[in-house]
């Protein structure tokens, strides 16, 4: 049967499983607007800007594991959502971003609301299509599709010319779709498999740091298994957090910039590396030339390009991370070595010194609320099973280091592109697809005001998120880069005129808390929760002075923590 | 070092941005850049010149790879190969100096293929350094305009950039 270009387009997201999208009509995608409304299968969530559409399409994908979908019109439609297609490209996120365009006839010709989404997306998309004929539109559906989930996944956009979606043709949606350019790698190479296990049974001073890469692989079970079956302690990245159990004695916390010194002091001290699903990024190595100095090191990755990037490594394994993990495993088991218990002994004892500096320690008897405290009040509050995003900022670092993880894709933020108004159309991502548990955003009030927009979305299709808004007044982050290295001036980091956060949820239909002594902290928390079916912004005033520690300053190695 | 990187790439529109793309964003230098389909219309030939690290090479060769429209690569300098580069010279040919101009550009193997009573242009193939070296015996003065393809390379014997 012949069908019009918004049919197929609407057809081939059904027949490719979609029941969700997120965007926002306008003039180029009318037609298929029309389309969406004649059909009941795919849940079309109106959100109240593009780059709200985006980001919750991500958190969509980040919690679920499947393509989130967004459809936005041409021009600022389209320019609208770049921020969150970006942001998706640095974290490696399944998406499929599908923008309006002039029609045929007027591309190039400066038309109303054109846009060259195809140029302006190129360098934040893993790849991009321009349909320029109806009887291409299902099968590049597809191929998007295919590319977005497939290997290192990430955003692929599809720009449709309006003209396109008003042409007819044979509808078929194929069932598989091969491009002789594109061929991921799934299996590592047996030889370096075998390279890795030997030097990791050798290991006198074992680390395993972990990244994004395990979450999205879907090899959490693997690698907890590994890391149990060796005895190594267990680092993970901002992105990796809840690859392994938190509250696992073998987790020694997050690396990195404001990693615990123990994660840190493991890293700069170990003899072998083992590296999954990461890509050695700044924020983690630190200074580079200071970077494990005494460490051999094994790679895993589904990205050769990610290998020997920033750091060289002795043993690179390019491969699907659950795949190489468990061929390790049966290595491991079918081998007659066994770890060296001694050394293993030895060096856990040095790395529980190193824990006992308890680098996470605060104020507990300020009158003022300290945010880690309400971190802390929250992951009790929540049983430690929430699904938490947060934004961009001194919160983001709290919230990665106080709430334990233990389950993957519970913590969604934005690692790579570090964008501020994340959080909230994530976490509405996120509840869409889990509709009876508990979604926390931790945000600031400099974030929140960035997508506050989307209070409005959450009111119309009922989200009961929770939000836990951490008020200093100050862009925090900013502000203690400021204090640490500009001499405390404090150049355009607070914010005057902020609003009234509790009349502001209220206005929205939500319910709004304000919460500025200590003493109020767990049991605002516990009430808010305790309100199932209702959004609760929770505006914590919180001590502006507060600092993030521990911390690697610009330039330090890991080694050369700051501590409280 | 300097290295020649052949790439076959789909003969899609955009294509080639996404490799020019690709190296500015990433902050790699371009020597030269050549681009035609292949007697398979729906390839692309490229070859790109460019220099860096081994470090670098291999990161660009790797970033290259992953882009979805190519399909294959090859670093000519890895092995024997041959480089060519085609050269048109319009140079200012009067008096006494025809003879002269005409001779050089024997000597390096040119084609004059275009006279005028004033002028000349020469077509000159060769490796880079022969377009040079061709360029620096020429007196400045009489150079109206000089017009280089990039390099083209291909593999010496066997060893072939196909699919």
């Amino acid at each position: 049967m012949e069908l019009t270009g918004a049919d197929i387009f609407v057809h081939s997201l059904q027949d490719e499983g979609v029941e969700i999208i997120f965007g926002y009509p306008g003039g180029a995608v009318l037609h298929i607007y029309d389309a969406l409304y004649r059909q009941d299968k795919i849940q079309h969530i109106l959100t109240r800007h593009e780059q709200g559409a985006t980001h919750a399409a991500d958190g969509y994908a980040r919690s679920t594991g499947k393509p989130g979908v967004v459809i936005v019109t041409s021009g600022p439609g389209a320019t609208n959502a770049v921020t969150g297609i970006a942001t998706a490209y640095m974290d490696s996120i399944p998406m499929v971003v599908f923008t309006g365009q002039v029609p045929t006839h007027l591309i190039g010709n400066d038309a109303f609301q054109e846009a060259d989404n195809i140029g302006i997306t190129r360098p934040c998309v893993k790849h991009n299509f321009l349909v320029k004929d109806v009887r291409d539109l299902a099968e590049t559906i597809k191929k998007a599709f295919y590319v977005a989930t497939t290997g290192r996944p990430g955003p692929v956009v599809v720009d449709i010319p309006k003209d396109i979606t008003a042409e007819k043709t044979e509808y078929s949606y194929p069932d598989k779709v091969s491009m002789r350019s594109y061929n991921p790698v799934h299996v590592g190479h047996a030889g370096q498999i075998k390279r890795a296990v030997k030097l990791m049974l050798a290991a006198k001073r074992p680390m395993i740091y972990t990244g994004g890469g395990v979450i999205l692989g879907n090899a959490a079970g693997s690698l907890t298994e590994l890391a149990q079956l060796l005895g190594h302690p267990v680092t993970n990245t901002l992105m990796g957090l809840g690859a392994y159990p938190a509250t696992e004695r073998q987790f020694v916390g997050m690396l990195g910039m404001h990693g615990t010194y123990e994660a840190n002091m493991a890293m700069h001290h170990c003899d072998v590396l083992i590296a999954i699903g990461a890509r050695f990024d700044d924020r983690v190595t630190g200074n580079i030339e200071k970077f494990c100095p005494h460490a051999k090191i094994v790679h895993v990755d589904i990205d050769p390009s990610s290998i020997s990037k920033n750091v060289k490594v002795d043993v690179p394994i390019v491969g699907c991370v659950d795949n190489v993990l468990k061929a390790m495993i049966k290595l491991i088991k079918g081998s007659k070595q066994r770890p060296d218990g001694a050394a293993l002994k030895d060096w856990w004892q040095q790395i529980e010194d190193w824990r006992s500096k308890d680098c996470l320690k605060y104020d507990h008897t300020s009158e003022l609320i300290k945010p880690q405290y309400v971190l802390e009040s929250l992951y009790k509050a929540t049983d430690g099973n929430a699904f938490v995003t947060s934004d961009v900022g001194q919160h983001q670092m709290w919230a990665a280091q106080f709430y334990k993880f233990d389950k993957p894709r519970r913590w969604i933020n934005s690692g790579g592109l570090g964008t501020m108004g994340f959080g909230l159309p994530a976490a509405m991502g996120v509840q869409l697809a889990y509709r009876d548990e508990t979604v926390v955003c931790v945000t600031g009030e400099g974030s929140i005001q960035m997508c506050i927009q989307e209070l409005s979305t959450c009111k119309q299709y009922a989200l009961p998120l929770k939000i836990v808004n951490l008020n200093n007044g100050y862009l925090g982050m900013v502000r203690q880069w400021q204090e640490f290295f500009y001499q405390g001036r404090y150049a355009m980091s607070y914010m005057e005129s902020l609003p009234d956060f509790v009349k502001l949820a209220e206005s929205y239909g939500h319910v709004g808390m304000k919460i500025e002594k200590p003493g109020d902290v767990e049991s605002a928390l516990e009430e808010a929760m305790a309100m199932k079916d209702r959004l609760v912004f929770m505006d914590f005033i919180t001590d502006p002075a507060e600092n993030v520690y521990p911390m690697i300053p610009a330039g330090g190695g890991q080694n050369e923590m700051i501590l409280i | 070092m300097r290295h020649i990187i052949s790439i076959l790439m789909e003969n899609e529109a955009g294509a080639l941005s996404r490799v020019a793309g690709l190296f500015s964003a990433r902050g790699y230098n371009i020597e030269s850049l050549t681009v035609a389909p292949t007697e398979d219309p729906s390839l692309s030939r490229m070859t790109l010149v460019t220099r860096g690290t081994d470090e670098i090479i291999e990161q660009i060769t790797k970033q290259l790879n992953k882009l979805v429209d190519v399909v294959k690569l090859m670093d000519m300098t890895d092995g024997p190969h041959i480089e060519r580069e085609m050269m048109l010279t319009k140079v200012r040919a009067e008096g006494d100096g025809r003879e002269e101009l005409k001779r050089v550009s024997d000597i390096f193997r040119g084609r004059i293929i275009d006279v005028t009573d004033k002028t000349y242009t020469i077509e000159l193939t060769g490796a880079g350094d022969k377009l040079d070296a061709f360029l620096q015996v020429l007196d400045r003065a009489l150079i109206i305009e000089v017009v280089r393809s990039g390099v083209s390379g291909i593999a010496r014997g066997e060893r072939a950039l196909k699919l």
